[in-house]
């Protein structure tokens, strides 16, 4: 499966780390995890620029994240400009960190700094695969 | 104090919605300025930086078409790019090839012309000055990503979208005094908290204005600037940092470190710390970010730079006037042009120069210049 599956848009199609999008297709977000010298990764990456490794492993992102910050977009650039407005959000899953959306359902005012939430993967509307941030 | 480079002559276009010329003429109208400014021709000219962000230009390498409008072949030139910091970034490579004995006067030159290319075009540019592959897939904006740093502030500290507000309010009053800002219209409190939200807790007021606009500035090897320049401008520290330009990356969001980095590197190379600085020209892109840099460039604490809005302390009389001239809010952001721009306010205000926004006996002074949205970071401390 191309990388070009992965998200609303796609901007790219080539990657060492394509396999992301087929354990999104099997429910899991993954991470990357250098079997040299123990780091984890997210985004994914395929070297280690700390050993120069390029021996990784995929490993499961478990619940329990921190939000770290969001915000409500109300104008999109080019390609979601239907999708708005939407709610951005970087969450901290006990140091590693993931940016991505939290569930279009959850009113603003019930999201807070420091909330816990989980991630869930997700089949959007136009069959992109994706993942997205609910309240644990 | 390092005495080997000067700012011998500086120059700015007006900053306007939509400039009625040419990327090349453009360019000119700070040029001239600059080079009146200095006394010198282009023959005097050694090298030239050519500095802007060419997602937005038409032309491509549009060094090599604006140093022939210039007058300035067969001297060598070359592009630089660090979004919006591009041209401190030219003013760091411009120090360091004269420093290097390379050459002695070189041309720092900084253009975008914001409207030559369609909103839809320039947005779209926009989404893709994220990680294509891992944050741009999500809809990402310039706002948005400042908007995470503002509400993960507000989380730490306190701060509020008021306080945002008063920081929109001071380039507001100062735009309207500068003759070369876009935005010189005035603002009070209801207009600014009232306004539609962009990206929230950061709404329309909150946004610098895009603008087209050029800047220029030439910089002399301390033998030439002491021969030809009767009130030259002593580059006293310099400092650049960078961080992720992913936001999973970092390891906050209250604060920039790239300019927590490069401050300190500028201040250790001068040997000056925050509370020499009698005046500051900080990346303003949006209120957020002005507040921000008066904790990274150490004129508050962490948490307490509201505290400097609030009591009117970075106003002209406080202890430490920032962006007197309109900062990015009202004067515009003509990303390649900005850096220039706001250096060239420096210079003025340590000449004695700067008119209506003359900070009284201003001897130094300190630019902000952020590219993207905290990833390339450059501080520069002038002195007379
Ligand atoms: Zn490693």
């Amino acid at each position: 499966m191309s990388f070009d599956k992965f998200g609303q848009v796609s901007f790219t199609s080539q990657t060492k780390v394509g396999a992301f999008v087929e354990y999104l297709d099997k429910g899991e977000l993954r991470a990357t995890y250098c079997q040299e010298c123990g780091r984890t990764f997210f985004p994914p990456r395929a070297d280690c620029s700390w050993c120069l490794s390029s021996n990784m492993e995929w490993v499961k992102i478990e619940d329990g994240g921190k939000l770290v910050s969001f915000t409500k977009v109300n104008y999109g650039p080019t390609g979601f400009e239907s999708d708005v407005p939407y709610v951005l959000a970087l969450v901290d899953f006990n140091g590693v960190k993931v940016f991505g959306r939290i569930n279009k359902e959850v009113p603003e005012e019930q999201i807070t700094v420091g909330m816990t939430v989980k991630a869930e993967t997700v089949t959007l509307a136009n069959e992109q695969l994706s993942y997205i941030f609910n309240p644990a | 104090m390092p005495n080997d480079v000067a700012i011998i002559g500086v120059g700015q276009s007006a900053f306007v919605r939509n400039y009625e010329g040419s990327i090349r003429e453009l360019a000119f109208e700070a040029y001239s300025e600059a080079m009146k400014d200095a006394g010198i021709t282009n023959n005097d000219v050694d090298a030239s930086m050519i500095c802007s962000a060419p997602e937005y230009d038409q032309q491509r390498s549009p060094s090599s078409l604006i140093a022939e409008y210039l007058g300035l072949n067969p001297q060598p030139t070359f592009a630089i790019e660090t979004v919006c910091s591009s041209s401190t970034t030219g003013i760091r490579v411009a120090y360091s090839l004269i420093k290097s004995g390379l050459h002695d006067v070189v041309v720092v030159l900084g253009f975008q012309k914001m409207s030559e290319i369609s909103s839809a075009d320039s947005q779209e540019r926009m989404g893709r000055g994220a990680d294509i592959m891992w944050e741009s897939p999500f809809g990402t904006m310039m706002p948005a990503n400042y908007a995470m740093h503002a509400r993960a502030h507000f989380a730490r500290y306190g701060s509020t979208e008021k306080d945002l507000a008063l920081i929109r309010l001071k380039a507001a009053k100062y735009g309207a005094l500068n003759e070369k800002a876009v935005y010189r219209k005035g603002l009070d409190l209801d207009q600014c908290l009232n306004a539609d939200v962009v990206a929230s807790p950061l709404k329309r007021f909150d946004c610098c204005a895009n603008a087209d606009g050029s800047s220029c500035l030439i910089l002399a090897s301390a033998d030439k600037a002491k021969e030809i320049s009767k009130k030259p401008v002593w580059i006293r520290g310099l400092g650049s940092a960078t961080a992720s330009l992913t936001m999973s990356g970092r390891d906050a969001l209250d604060g920039l470190n790239c300019a927590r980095v490069a401050a300190k590197q500028a201040y250790d190379m001068a040997g000056l710390s925050p509370q020499d600085i009698d005046v500051a020209e900080v990346h303003d892109c949006f209120t957020i970010a002005e507040l921000m840099a008066y904790e990274n460039l150490g004129f508050a604490e962490p948490g307490k730079g509201v505290e400097l809005i609030q009591n009117g302390e970075t106003y002209i009389g406080g202890k430490i006037p920032v962006n007197v001239d309109g900062g990015l809010l009202s004067k515009g952001h003509p990303i390649g042009a900005t850096g220039g721009s706001q250096t060239r306010t420096i210079v003025l205000q340590l000449r004695g120069e700067a008119g209506d926004i003359q900070v009284p006996g201003a001897e130094i002074g300190l630019v902000h210049n952020i590219g993207g949205v905290g990833v390339y970071g450059n501080v520069i401390i002038l002195g007379r």
